[in-house]
C-alpha cells in the first residue's frame, strides 16, 4: 500500500477538506498563524514544514504530512493498517462511540489515531509510529495500543530502532478500562525492546498528555519534543481546578518540561529530520 | 450502633429506621424491664437481610459510594489484619517520602513478602496528611525501589490499590508524574517475582495502574477500577459532572463488569453491606484469595513469571481486524 492511496479522492473528501480547515490548514491561499496572527501564504507555510515563518509556531501535522517530512521518499510501508476500533461497551455520550469511529474514519482518512510502519530515514531502517490528533484527539484505545505493541514486536524481529511521534490527549474514555490497559501493554512491549538494546526515540508533539505521556511517550532512550508543545500528565484545567491556583507561565510546555528534566532535546521541526538521522546513525554504529 | 448509623450511605437510609428500633429494644432490654433478647435477635436478622437485599441490587454509582466510604478499610488496616511483622519503608531516595503510598516488608502466613498500597485517611485531618491517597511521583518511585528489593531477595509482591488517581499538582508535574508512572509500567512487566495486585477501593486510572500490574489482579466486590472517575468522565463527555451516574454505568467500572471484560482475574467477596461493616471478615477473605493465587505463582521460574505477566497484558484490547 503506497502512501499515495491516502490522498486518493474518497466519498468524504468534501468533509475532510472542511475539517482540515478547522484543524489547521485552510484550503484557501492564505492562513493566519494561531499564535502571532501573521497572514501566511499557504504554499510558504507548507514549504516551511508548517512552521510559522514569523513566530515559529508549529502547526499540527497529520500523520501523512509527518511521514513525508521525516522519511526518505517512498520508503514508508504501512503495517496493520486495517485494525479498527469496536464499540464493545456500547458507549454513548452525545453520540455513540460506533458513530464516532465511523465519522472519524471518514473525516481523517485514517483507521485510527496512529499510523505504523517500516521506513527509512537517511537510508537507515526504522519502525515508525505516528499519532494523528485529528482522529478523536489522538486518544489511545485498543487499536492504538495494539498497533504500537505490534510495531515494537516487529522492530524486535527486524532488529530495527523505534521512533514514535505522539500527539494525544490521553486514553480513549469510550473504551473505559481497556484504554487504561493499553498503557500497560505498550510499556511492557518497550521493556522488551530495551532488554534487547534496541533504541527507542520518542518525539512528543502538541499535545502529549494523560495516558499517552504516562506510558510509551515518556520512555524513550531519547525523549524529544517539538517547541512549545503541551506535555504533561494531568491537563492544565484539571490541575487548576484541583489546586485552585493560577499555573506558572510556560507550565507544561516543552521548554519547561525540559528544564524539569524530562526531555533531552527540544527540537524545531525544521531540524527534526536531521537530528533524528544523527541519533539513528549514532545508535547504528556498534 | 450510633456509629453504624452515621456511616450509612444515602441509599442505605431504610436501614436507619431499623437501627433506631434496634437501639430502643436494646435499651429496654438492658434496663432489665423485659427480656427482649429474642426481639433484638430478630431485628438484627432483619437488618442483615435488608443489607443483603440492598447489596444485591446496587447500581454502579452506589458501588462507587461504597468504594469511597470514609470508613472503608485502608491499606494499613489490611496490613495489620492479614500480615504480620510489618515494617514500613520510607522514601524514594531522590526527593522525599510520599505518605499517600506506603510500602514495607511483612509476612503472610510465614512467607516473607513486600507489600505496598495507596493510603487514604478516615478523617479530614488524616486525609490531608495522606493527600487523599493521591500519590506524587516520589510515591511511584518509592514503590519501584521497593519492588527492586523484592526482586533482589526473591520475595513476592502484594499491592493494594485504593486511589482517586495520581495527584494532579504543579509539583507532581514538575517532578515527572507521567515519567514515574510510565517507568513503573515498563519495570513491573519485567519483575522476576510473583506479583499480586488487589483493588480494595478506588482504582483510579494511571495512579492505580502505576502499582497494579500483577500476575494476578483481584478486586473486592464493591471496589471500582476505571480510566477516569465517573465525575470526570461526565464532565468531559456529557459536559455535566452531575451525570456521573450515567458515566459510571457506561464505563463498566465494577468488579463484575471487569471480570467479564477479562481485565481482572477474580472477585473477592465482601461482608454484607461492604468491607467497612466487618473489616476483619474482609481481611480473611482477602488473605485466602492472596494465598490461593500466590501458590501457583511461587512454582514458576523468573522467566515464566515475566512471560505470564507480559502475555496477560499483551492480550488486553478489543478491536476488529479487517
Amino acid at each position: 500500500m503506497s502512501i499515495h492511496n491516502w490522498f486518493k479522492r474518497k466519498k468524504a473528501q468534501q468533509e475532510t477538506a472542511y475539517v482540515r480547515e478547522r484543524l489547521d490548514i485552510p484550503g484557501n491561499l492564505w492562513v493566519k498563524c494561531y499564535k502571532c496572527n501573521q497572514a501566511i501564504f499557504t504554499k510558504d507555510l507548507e514549504d516551511n514544514l508548517k512552521v510559522c515563518p514569523k513566530c515559529s509556531y508549529h502547526f499540527k501535522l497529520t500523520a501523512a504530512e509527518r511521514i513525508i517530512q521525516i522519511t526518505d521518499p517512498n520508503s514508508f510501508k504501512e503495517i496493520n493498517q486495517k485494525i479498527v476500533s469496536k464499540d464493545f461497551l456500547n458507549f454513548t455520550d452525545s453520540k455513540s462511540y460506533a458513530q464516532r469511529i465511523e465519522k472519524s474514519i471518514l473525516k481523517s482518512n485514517l483507521y485510527d489515531a496512529i499510523v505504523t510502519g517500516l521506513a527509512k530515514i537517511s537510508n537507515l531502517p526504522v519502525a515508525l509510529g505516528i499519532m494523528d490528533f485529528s482522529f478523536m484527539g489522538g486518544s489511545m484505545g485498543s487499536v492504538v495500543g495494539e498497533k504500537i505493541a505490534r510495531l515494537i514486536e516487529l522492530a524486535l524481529e527486524k532488529k530495527a530502532p523505534v521512533i514514535i511521534f505522539s500527539s494525544s490527549g490521553g486514553a480513549r474514555m469510550q473504551e473505559g478500562i481497556m484504554s487504561l490497559m493499553q498503557m500497560a501493554k505498550t510499556s511492557a512491549a518497550l521493556g522488551r525492546l530495551r532488554e534487547n538494546s534496541l533504541p527507542y526515540i520518542s518525539v512528543m508533539t502538541d499535545p502529549t498528555t494523560g495516558g499517552t505521556s504516562a506510558s510509551f511517550a515518556m520512555l524513550g532512550d531519547v525523549n524529544m519534543a517539538e517547541p512549545d508543545a503541551l506535555i504533561g500528565f494531568a491537563g492544565p484545567r484539571v490541575i487548576e481546578q484541583t489546586i485552585r491556583q493560577k499555573l506558572p507561565p510556560g507550565f507544561q510546555r516543552s521548554e519547561y518540561v525540559q528544564e524539569h528534566g524530562m526531555i533531552d532535546v527540544v527540537c524545531d521541526r525544521r531540524q527534526l529530520r536531521e537530528n533524528l538521522s544523527k541519533f539513528l546513525r549514532w545508535f547504528d554504529e556498534r | 450502633m450510633k456509629d453504624k448509623q452515621k456511616n450509612l450511605l444515602g441509599f442505605e437510609k431504610p436501614l436507619a429506621e431499623l437501627y433506631e428500633k434496634l437501639d430502643e429494644l436494646k435499651k429496654v432490654s438492658s434496663a432489665g424491664e423485659m427480656d427482649m433478647s429474642e426481639e433484638v435477635k430478630m431485628m438484627e436478622k432483619r437488618i442483615e437481610n435488608m443489607r443483603r437485599d440492598l447489596s444485591v441490587k446496587l447500581s454502579p454509582i452506589q458501588i462507587v459510594q461504597i468504594a469511597r466510604h470514609i470508613q472503608r478499610p485502608t491499606t494499613l488496616d489490611y496490613v495489620a489484619l492479614l500480615l504480620t511483622d510489618f515494617i514500613e519503608l520510607h522514601g524514594d531516595r531522590n526527593f522525599g517520602d510520599d505518605p499517600a503510598l506506603v510500602t514495607g516488608i511483612a509476612k503472610l502466613d510465614g512467607q516473607s513478602v513486600i507489600v505496598m498500597g495507596h493510603q487514604k485517611g478516615k478523617t479530614t485531618k488524616e486525609n490531608i496528611a495522606r493527600n487523599f491517597g493521591m500519590a506524587n511521583p516520589e510515591g511511584y518511585r518509592k514503590a519501584l525501589r521497593i519492588m527492586r528489593i523484592a526482586e533482589r531477595y526473591n520475595k513476592p509482591i502484594i499491592s493494594f490499590i485504593d486511589t482517586p488517581g495520581a495527584y494532579p499538582g504543579i509539583g507532581a508535574e514538575e517532578r515527572g508524574q507521567a515519567e514515574a508512572i510510565a517507568k513503573n509500567l515498563r519495570e513491573m512487566a519485567e519483575l522476576t517475582v510473583p506479583f499480586i495486585s488487589i483493588v480494595t477501593g478506588e482504582g483510579g486510572s494511571g495512579g492505580a495502574l502505576g502499582i497494579g500490574m500483577g500476575n494476578k489482579v483481584l478486586m473486592l466486590e464493591f471496589s471500582i477500577y476505571s480510566v477516569i472517575s465517573p465525575e470526570g468522565c461526565a464532565s468531559i463527555l456529557f459536559r455535566n459532572a452531575a451525570r456521573a451516574n450515567e458515566a459510571a454505568m457506561a464505563m463498566k467500572i465494577t468488579a463484575k463488569d471487569l471480570l467479564e471484560l477479562g481485565v481482572i482475574d477474580e472477585i473477592i467477596k465482601e461482608p454484607v453491606g461492604g468491607a467497612h461493616n466487618n473489616p476483619e471478615q474482609a481481611a480473611t477473605y482477602i488473605k485466602s484469595a492472596i494465598i490461593k493465587n500466590l501458590k501457583p505463582l511461587l512454582a514458576l521460574s523468573h522467566r515464566e513469571l515475566i512471560a505470564d505477566r507480559y502475555n496477560k497484558f499483551r492480550k488486553m484490547g478489543i478491536f476488529e481486524e479487517q
